[in-house]
C-alpha cells in the first residue's frame, strides 16, 4: 500500500481544477458543476466552493446518479440508488462539469451521460477527476484530471475524502490474490 | 431477495431498502424525467385473476417507467375461464421467458405456491391474495405515513396508527400491521367484534371496538373498505348502522389531532366506510397513496429484478 496523494496534494489539485474550469470556461457564467455520488458528489461540492471564492459568486452545484443508467446493474446484487439533485438553474444549455473521484473504464461516464441526457441538453458536457487511473474501455477522456495514476488491473485505488472517510487521502493498494 | 410474497418474510431493513429505494426514484421520476431504462428487455406479467383497477394500473406504470415490456392478463378472458389450474397457467407463463409475475388471486397462499413449485423461474410478486397479504400496498402505506409523519426518520417510530373496518376479510389490514409494526409504528385496529379476526390477540398490535376513543390518539387513520363480496354472512345488521359507529365522517374527522392524516387503500364505498367530505377533505392523502403506489413499485421491481438473479437469490 502506498499514499499516491496527501491531504495537500488533494486540495492542491482540487484547486488547480477549479481554476482551468474557469479559464476553459472563460468566466463560471454558465456552469453547472454535477458530482456522480457517493465521493464525485462531495468532491463537486469542494470545487463549488473553491470557484465561488474566485468568482465571488455562488456557483450551482448538485448531484447525478447514474444507478438506474448503469451497463452491468445485471451482473451484480441491486445498488442502492442516491439522489439526483439538479440545481434550480436546470441544465438546459449550461456547461455541465461532471466530476467522479477515480476514472477507470469510463463506463460510469457513458451512464452519466445518459442520465444526463434524460435532464435535458446541455451546451458542453466535460468531466473532472480527482484521479485517472487509465484502463478506459470506451472512447471516454477527462477534461481535467487531479492526478495520473497509471496502475496495473491488480492494483485497486482508494480515495478517501474527510465527509465519509474521516480524512482525505488517495491510496494504490495491491489486490490479495484470493 | 428473489420474491415478494409477504411481509412476514421481510426485514426491517429489506423494508427500510424497498422505502429508501421509492424515495429516490419518486424524485426521480418527479421531475422531467418520465421514463429510466433500467428494467429494459424484462418481461413482466400482470396475472390478475381478482378484479383491480389501483394495483393493476399502478404496477404497469411501474415497470413501464423502469422500461420493462409489460403483458396484462386477467381471469376473465383468459383461460383461467376455462378452467386453467394455476401450474398450467404458470408454465406458459415460462414459456413465453416472463422475468416476473405479478399476481393478484383469490386464493390465499396463490403467490406462494407459484414461488415454491419449480413451474417457473422469474420473481413473483404478490399483488393480493384472498384474505392473507397485500404487500405492496403496505409499502405504499408506510410510504406515505413515512413521508408525511416521518419529520425525516427512515423509520416510523412513535407514530400511531389506527386501522378501522372490515379486519376481518383484509389483506391490506394484515400486512399493514405487520410491516407498520416491524418499522415501530403503533398500531390499532378498530372494528365490530364480528369483523376482527379470530387470535388477533396474538397480533403485534392493539385493538378497540370503540371508534371515537381511539381517533384522538391517533396520528393516521386508514379506513378499510367492507368487502360485501367477501361476505358470505351477516357481519353487522345494516349499511346504515356500520356506517354510524363505524364510519368515518366530518364531525368523527374533528377528533383527529390537527396534523393527523386519513388514508384508505380504495376502493372506497363513499357514505359507508368514509364520507365524501372526510374523502376530499385536506386532511385525506387517498389519492397521493396512489401516486406513491407507483414509485413503491418500482422500488419493488427495482430491488426484485435490477440486480443478478443468482447473486440475489443466494444472498436470501
Amino acid at each position: 500500500m502506498s499514499i499516491a496523494l496527501s491531504s495537500e496534494d488533494i486540495s492542491r489539485a482540487l484547486t488547480r481544477i477549479s481554476h482551468e474550469i474557469l479559464e476553459r470556461n472563460h468566466g463560471s457564467k454558465n456552469i453547472v458543476l454535477l458530482g456522480i455520488p457517493t465521493r464525485g458528489a462531495h468532491l463537486a461540492v469542494r470545487i463549488a466552493e473553491i470557484m465561488s471564492k474566485i468568482e465571488g459568486s455562488n456557483i450551482p452545484c448538485g448531484t447525478l446518479d447514474i444507478t438506474l443508467h448503469r451497463d452491468d446493474l445485471r451482473l451484480r446484487p441491486p445498488r442502492a440508488i442516491m439522489p439526483t439533485l439538479i440545481p434550480q438553474s436546470g441544465i438546459e444549455d449550461k456547461d455541465v462539469v461532471l466530476i467522479d473521484d477515480v476514472l477507470f473504464s469510463g463506463r460510469t461516464i457513458r451512464s452519466a451521460l445518459d442520465a444526463l441526457g434524460e435532464v435535458g441538453r446541455p451546451k458542453t458536457v466535460q468531466l473532472a477527476v480527482l484521479v485517472d487511473r487509465g484502463h478506459r474501455e470506451l472512447p471516454i477522456k477527462a477534461d481535467f484530471v487531479g492526478k495520473n495514476l497509471p496502475s496495473s488491473l491488480e492494483q485497486s485505488i482508494r480515495v478517501s475524502l474527510s465527509e465519509i472517510d474521516g480524512r482525505d487521502e488517495v491510496v494504490i493498494e495491491t489486490r490479495v490474490p484470493q | 431477495m428473489k420474491h415478494l410474497l409477504s411481509i412476514g418474510d421481510l426485514s426491517a431493513i429489506e423494508a427500510t431498502t424497498i422505502l429508501d429505494t421509492a424515495t429516490e426514484l419518486a424524485r426521480a421520476s418527479d421531475g422531467q424525467i418520465k421514463k429510466l431504462p433500467t428494467l429494459r428487455g424484462r418481461t413482466i406479467v400482470n396475472l390478475f385473476a381478482e378484479d383491480s383497477t389501483r394495483t393493476r394500473i399502478s404496477f404497469e406504470a411501474a415497470a413501464k417507467r423502469l422500461s420493462a415490456d409489460v403483458i396484462n392478463f386477467s381471469a376473465k378472458g383468459s383461460s383461467i375461464n376455462k378452467g386453467e389450474s394455476l401450474k398450467d397457467t404458470a408454465m406458459t407463463l415460462q414459456a413465453m421467458g416472463a422475468d416476473a409475475v405479478v399476481i393478484r388471486h383469490g386464493a390465499s397462499g396463490a403467490a406462494q405456491r407459484l414461488a415454491d413449485n419449480q413451474w417457473m423461474s422469474g420473481s413473483v410478486i404478490n399483488a393480493g391474495d384472498g384474505t392473507h397479504e397485500h404487500p405492496s400496498q403496505a409499502l405504499l402505506d408506510a410510504f406515505t405515513l413515512r413521508k408525511h409523519l416521518g419529520n425525516g426518520a427512515s423509520d416510523l417510530q412513535g407514530i400511531h396508527v389506527a386501522i378501522v373496518g372490515d379486519i376481518l376479510h383484509s389483506r391490506v389490514a394484515r400486512s399493514n400491521v405487520l410491516l407498520l409494526s416491524l418499522l415501530g409504528a403503533k398500531v390499532t385496529l378498530v372494528a365490530p367484534p364480528t369483523l376482527l379476526p379470530i387470535g388477533v390477540e396474538s397480533w403485534p398490535c392493539a385493538f378497540s371496538y370503540d371508534l371515537d376513543s381511539v381517533l384522538p390518539l391517533v396520528d393516521a387513520v386508514m379506513m378499510l373498505r367492507v368487502q360485501q363480496e367477501r361476505m358470505m354472512e351477516l357481519f353487522f345488521p345494516n349499511a346504515r348502522e356500520y356506517s354510524r359507529y363505524y364510519g368515518l365522517n366530518a364531525e368523527r374527522m374533528r377528533l383527529l389531532k390537527q396534523r393527523s392524516i386519513v388514508m384508505h387503500p380504495g376502493p372506497m364505498n363513499r357514505g359507508l366506510e368514509i364520507s365524501a367530505e372526510v374523502a376530499d377533505s385536506a386532511r385525506s392523502v387517498i389519492t397521493e397513496q396512489v401516486s406513491n403506489g407507483v414509485s413503491v413499485r418500482m422500488a419493488i421491481l427495482y430491488v426484485l429484478l435490477a440486480g443478478s438473479p443468482l447473486e440475489v437469490g443466494s444472498s436470501k
